[in-house]
């Protein structure tokens, strides 16, 4: 993912942010970076940021992809919502582990079909065609759950939320093999470089032989099965489907999280491990305030208040009046900005 | 064409409902109420409309309920349509507080009796309405604030999980509780932040909780303005590697089969009910108007009962069909 990048400085705003927002829950907190083992399982509050951060991370990676080819996918928090409610569903009328997470995820990349073909084929602006299913799709998680929380005990499914592989929380296990499995496909093929191609321009990618209504389906399906296990995730962690708050406004935070990562809205270049970054700097904002003991009524105001600092960090015309090391240039830029002049100077 | 199928049995449905609502006028006056439903959002939402259903089947009473899927304009519709109908009576559990004047005033001219239903209204004509039934949420939090006291003898360290931050029912859940805090000076909440009322965000707090008070060790209690935050709670407590119940008290509200099921195995300890038949005591009061003219109380308040682990087997059998 960072092939065309001229050095890991580009990425600075981020990993510095991340590591920043870190070290103020250590002052907040003494004990931050503290980690136990309990019950064959790492325990902490790094650990919390990680596996909390892991659902979003995950919408982040399937988002990452749709922003790049110029499009956004609004629908993810309700995908969510419909694959746990079918995990949950399913497994209270008894159907073993396999078939469920083959329904589920089913689910999600039934999701992503219809939003792909709606935005490739039918050619309608992706902000508009994804909204359909984000305000329907609560509504088929309801209908499958029959508006209930419908609970579940089964010990296979808990254990995708709950348990850990080698002490790590499996939340953070699948979101690292689905991270490594997306950036093989889309780096170690030609995969991204069409993607990029079909955000910077659709047309002139299709006149130059990518069949861009593939890719455009393929984005949005991917995006979906990486909401279905999202929603996998959050149901087994509760052990239960909550389709009317399942996954609520999520999507907002994964926009927020590729956008953090430094991928620009307007589609083009894309970084997959800066998305999950980005993730990762929401969730640790997010694990600070509670552990703070600020009052909950000032938590939206501190989350917007770093965030504005990060992403004025990146703000193309801000950085102009920042010393940049050479080669450095934000990302979300479509031209390079004016050449550093005090070259080698750390910001 | 499924939506044809619906339409069509919906027709058949009221077609049949007609049939039999002609022939029940034959024997002597049954009353007929119409009720305006929010929706069914959540599974306490549909537990209310259930028992309103088997509360009107126990008094011969004629219940017509219209479901309004959260909307306002659907619900004035559903009243205008009740008022043509000529109802004796119409309930309304309203979506929203404000703009119900003016529907009000169309029923109050076909003097048809209005009955509010667990919400309140905002209206400067108290006459547009006979009588409210609505818990009172200041006292489901002392309820549960004084059940607490109680159990710990005066002395408690307590988390507070706070529902969704400015909804009135967290407001008043924690200011019910906070005042039997500053009533009992060795009672005190440690940590407080809102769960959104939801199982998700309840775990999450609760994880930091126990981290920030020392693995959970400073911890005597959590309190949670709702059941499903309490649920929430009590995974993340197991998960920390402490007994739910016992090293950490839980103490929260609704009622919901779900933490009856919990207290049933030990792992909660009280819960305030928020109870769903709102619509048995509207009847109550509707019946004895009907009957000799007597006007209701302006606002009938529901009993705010605490539940304890010993019931709780019995209460979940009871309501697990109810929700």
């Amino acid at each position: 993912m960072t092939l065309s990048a001229p050095g890991p400085a580009r990425n600075l705003p981020q990993y510095g942010a991340l590591v920043a927002v870190l070290l103020a829950n250590w002052l907040l907190f003494p004990d931050f970076f503290a980690i136990r083992l309990q019950d064959g399982r790492l325990f902490g509050s790094l650990i919390d940021v990680v596996n909390r951060g892991a659902p979003v991370a995950l919408l982040a990676i399937g988002m990452t992809m749709v922003i790049a080819t110029r499009g956004v996918d609004l629908s993810v928090g309700a995908v969510m919502a419909i694959s746990g409610a079918v995990a949950a569903t399913m497994t209270g009328a008894g159907w073993g582990l396999p078939a469920v997470l083959a329904a589920s995820l089913a689910a999600g990349l039934l999701c992503g079909l219809w939003n792909g073909l709606l935005v490739a084929v039918l050619r309608i602006q992706p902000i508009i065609a994804t909204l359909i299913l984000m305000v329907a799709g609560r509504g088929i998680a309801q209908l499958v759950t029959e508006g209930q929380i419908v609970t579940f005990t089964s010990p296979a499914l808990a254990f995708i939320g709950g348990g850990s592989f080698l002490t790590v929380p499996m939340p953070v296990v699948i979101t690292i093999a689905l991270l490594a499995v997306t950036a093989l496909l889309v780096r170690a093929t030609a995969l991204g470089l069409m993607i990029e191609a079909v955000g910077i321009n659709r047309l002139s990618s299709a006149g130059a032989g990518v069949n861009t209504p593939v890719i455009l389906v393929a984005v949005y399906v991917w995006c979906g099965l990486c909401a279905a296990v999202a929603g996998l995730i959050v149901t087994a962690d509760i052990r239960g489907a909550d389709a009317n708050n399942a996954g609520l406004w999520l999507e907002l935070d994964a926009i927020l999280a590729v956008v953090v990562g430094g991928t620009s809205l307007l589609g083009g270049r894309f970084g997959l491990v800066l998305s999950v970054v980005g993730a990762l700097i929401i969730q640790a904002m997010n694990t600070g305030i509670l552990l703070s003991g600020f009052k909950p009524e000032f938590n939206l105001i501190v989350k917007a208040g770093v965030l504005l600092v990060v992403l004025l960090l990146q703000s193309p015309t801000l950085t102009l009046f920042l010393p940049r090391p050479k080669g450095a240039r934000p990302m979300g830029a479509v031209k390079p900005p004016v050449a550093p002049t005090s070259g080698g100077a750390k910001p | 064409m499924s939506r044809k199928w619906v339409i069509s049995a919906a027709t058949a449905a009221a077609a049949l409902f007609i049939g039999l609502g002609a022939v029940q006028a034959a024997d002597a006056k049954k009353l007929v109420v119409g009720f305006s439903q929010i929706g069914s959002e959540s599974g306490w939402r549909a537990a209310e409309t259930k028992t309103a259903k088997t509360e009107a089947e126990k008094r011969g009473i004629d219940l017509k309920i219209s479901d309004a899927q959260q909307k306002q304009e659907n619900q004035i519709k559903a009243v205008r349509s009740f008022v043509a109908q000529g109802v004796d009576a119409i309930f309304i559990a309203p979506v929203v507080a404000t703009g119900w004047d003016s529907v009000l005033k169309e029923a109050k001219e076909a003097k048809i009796p209005v009955m509010l239903l667990d919400r309140q209204i905002e209206t400067k004509d108290q006459s547009l309405y006979m009588t409210a039934v609505t818990s009172d949420t200041v006292h489901e939090g002392r309820v549960a604030g004084e059940w607490l006291a109680k159990q710990t003898g005066g002395k408690c360290a307590v988390v507070e999980l706070q529902g969704t931050v400015g909804s009135s029912p967290a407001i008043n859940r924690k200011k019910g509780f906070d005042e039997v805090v500053a009533k009992n000076p060795g009672m005190k909440i440690i940590r407080t932040q809102s769960g959104d009322f939801t199982r998700a965000k309840g775990k999450e707090v609760m994880e930091s909780f126990i981290k920030a008070e020392n693995g959970g060790k400073g911890i005597c209690a959590v309190y949670a303005h709702n059941d499903d935050m309490a649920v929430g709670a009590i995974q993340a407590i197991k998960e920390a590697g402490l007994k739910p119940g016992k090293d950490i008290l839980v103490v929260s509200i609704d009622g919901v089969p779900d933490i009856f099921k919990a207290m049933s195995e030990g792992e909660a300890n009280a819960t305030v009910e928020l109870t769903p038949n709102m619509a048995g005591p509207a009847f109550d009061a509707l019946v004895a108007y009907k009957k000799d003219g007597k006007m209701p109380p302006k606002w009938i308040q529901t009993e705010s009962k605490l539940f304890t682990p010993d019931t709780a087997k019995a209460e979940y059998e009871r309501r697990k069909d109810a929700y």
